[in-house]
């Protein structure tokens, strides 16, 4: 007896009919496995990154929009601090201090303006070139150099925060002084420049021809004693070099720039719980968080969630299965002048059953292969989707 | 070949009722069954084919009592014994012509499906001028290539008895008589009988023996 030939010639010559019937078991199939691979990938890169991060001190506001802006690079930029709250933090040797000003971007990739010890703390490791050592260079992530082709050497500019604004500040064209290794972590999609090449890339400095050595008058708007101011005519650079490296400055107190987040390492427990209560005071403008924490609270939320699409999943799950019974039993309805014909033959109900049996398995089997390969994929590309998807 | 004392045979409903005193077809002999609709023609067919049981009497092919069979053994006897032959051809949609002849094959473990058996199918296929369409479907055939597709795979288990269920009525005179010459040839050769239902009285004239069923009269048909 040949059900399964006979199967397989009826699931082939109707073969819209039986591709979406396939169709339909897999994405019911496929869809929670998905979920939970998806979200415990997640899971797993949140807390992962979170725990080894000890605490974050930011401006007071949405502790959630500061660790997603701290340690993921999200869009979210929360309001800015002052680089006075490193220096507080140093003055109190409970904790070693790491500036970030992640606000600005390179095409779509973050640039996160920090000090080396940003590097160390994370064991990031270069696998080509430099650190970055002068201003206006650069430390790309391996998936941007990866994607975009760069490498030591190469240039990158970054964007404008306002198109638009033609008194705004100018794009700063950095020069990759190295390339990262893969982690597998929201680094291979960032740029890391000196915290003072952040600031000049937000305005704060800049670098033009010496107004006091300057012979062209046309730029000088008046000068003063020992003050020279210039118009808009005078031409700012753009790209830092060896030649204009020294003309390039920052005005003002470097204690009052803005930061938007500080990464505190506490010598240990002891100093890190003093830490914490020193920004317990409601009149300060500072919140200290311990990331794990917020990263906890999320994925709680993320899992009540979860519970509602599981839930809506299996009532879709529902649905649909009973949509393919009545399609499978109306099929039925229609060919039951062949089960007939099969009948008269000679053919007895359990062949009838057993022929249809086969169809069913084979419906099952490929649906079953194709929500394996679904996974396997999933399974193969899930750090890389939810970096993508959802941090 | 075909014996039949005291059938009697009731629907499970009570509304059709059939009483067959006594009956019988010889071995090669090509009976035509008539009678109107209702009385019954279909249902003998059946009973011959061990489809349905009668209620009451005995119904014996080719030496084999039927009505004392079990249901698998009546099966396996269909399927080795009769072939069918049925009015609306009875073609698997999905099947290329030669799938559908090598068809009993496929759905019972009583016929095994070796190379002769492809190779009698083929030959089957020539005979009845079917073999340039092995490859179609029968969606593409026309009436009369799908009744020829229909009888060579009711020939191709070499049967005792065809039994056939008006497998003219679906097509035009032409069609009819050559399909008649083809199913007439195809038993000729091998001895096979041949029970056949039909309303088509210009056919009558072709079969040893005309059964009118609304009596049960067995009239020889007039020498012509």
């Amino acid at each position: 007896m040949d059900s399964l030939y006979l199967a397989w010639r009826y699931l082939s010559f109707y073969k819209v009919r039986s591709f979406i019937l396939i169709g339909c078991i897999t994405v019911i199939a496929a869809l929670p496995l998905a979920l939970e691979i998806l979200v415990n990938e997640s899971e797993r890169q949140l807390s992962l990154r979170a725990e080894s991060t000890p605490l974050l001190i930011g401006a007071k506001g949405s502790a959630l929009d500061l660790v997603m802006n701290s340690l993921y690079f999200s869009d979210a930029t929360p309001e800015p601090i002052t680089m006075a709250a490193v220096d507080q933090i140093l003055e109190s040797d409970l904790a070693s201090p790491i500036p970030l000003l992640i606000r600005y971007r390179t095409r779509t990739f973050p640039i996160v303006g920090t000090t080396l010890d940003y590097l160390d703390f994370r064991q990031l490791e270069i696998k080509n070139g430099n650190p970055f050592s002068l201003l206006g260079q650069c430390l790309v992530g391996a998936e941007i150099a990866r994607q975009l082709d760069l490498g030591p050497g190469d240039h990158l500019t970054s964007s404008p925060e306002a198109m638009f604004d033609i008194a705004g500040v100018y794009p700063l064209k950095m020069r990759i002084s190295g390339v990262l290794a893969e982690t597998n972590s929201a680094d291979d999609r960032a740029v890391f420049v000196d915290i003072r090449t952040a600031w000049i890339i937000s305005g704060l400095g800049h670098g033009h021809t010496d107004l006091a050595k300057s012979t062209d008058e046309s730029v000088i708007l008046k000068r003063e004693a020992g003050q020279v101011t210039a118009n808009a005519k005078l031409m700012q650079y753009n790209e830092i070099t060896e030649d204009n490296i020294d003309r390039f400055h920052l005005h003002g107190d470097p204690a009052t720039f803005p930061i938007t987040a500080v990464l505190a390492l506490p010598h240990d427990e002891k100093s890190g719980t003093i830490l914490q209560g020193r920004y317990l005071d409601q009149d300060s403008n500072y919140q200290i968080v311990t990331p794990a924490k917020v990263v906890d609270s999320l994925l709680a939320n993320i899992f009540r969630i979860r519970n509602v699409l599981d839930a809506v999943i299996l009532m879709v799950g529902t649905a649909t299965l009973m949509a393919l019974v009545l399609v499978f039993s109306l099929s039925l309805r229609l060919r039951s002048k062949e089960m007939e014909t099969i009948f008269k033959i000679g053919s007895s109900r359990a062949t009838i059953s057993r022929l249809l049996g086969a169809e069913i398995t084979i419906i099952g089997c490929l649906s079953g292969l194709l929500c394996l390969i679904i996974m396997l994929l999933l399974n193969h590309y899930d750090v890389e989707l939810v970096r993508r998807l959802f941090i | 070949m075909i014996r039949l004392s005291d059938v009697r045979f009731c629907y499970p409903t009570g509304e059709f009722r059939l009483a067959i005193p006594e009956m019988s077809v010889a071995a090669g002999e090509k009976v035509a069954v008539i009678g109107p609709s209702g009385s019954g023609k279909t249902t003998l067919l059946n009973l011959v084919a061990g489809i349905l049981a009668p209620d009451n009497g005995s119904i014996n092919i080719a030496g084999t009592d039927l009505d004392r069979a079990t249901d698998q053994s009546r099966r396996d006897f269909r399927i080795t014994t009769i072939g069918f032959i049925f009015q609306d051809f009875g073609l698997i949609d999905y099947l290329d012509v030669l799938d559908n002849i090598l068809h009993p094959y496929r759905i019972t473990s009583s016929l095994t499906l070796t190379a002769p058996i492809r190779q009698r199918a083929l030959e089957l296929a020539e005979q009845l001028g079917v073999d340039t369409r092995l490859k179609h479907h029968p969606a593409t055939l026309s009436h009369g290539e799908r009744q020829r597709v229909a009888i060579c795979r009711a020939l191709l288990p070499d049967p005792k008895l065809i039994l056939a269920d008006e497998a003219t009525g679906n097509l035009d005179p032409d069609n009819k008589q050559l399909i008649l010459d083809a199913l007439f040839e195809a038993t000729s050769t091998n001895h096979t009988t041949l029970l056949a239902v039909t309303h088509d009285h210009e056919l009558l004239g072709r079969f040893d023996r005309i059964v009118d069923f609304r009596a049960f009269l067995v009239n020889e048909p007039e020498a012509s």
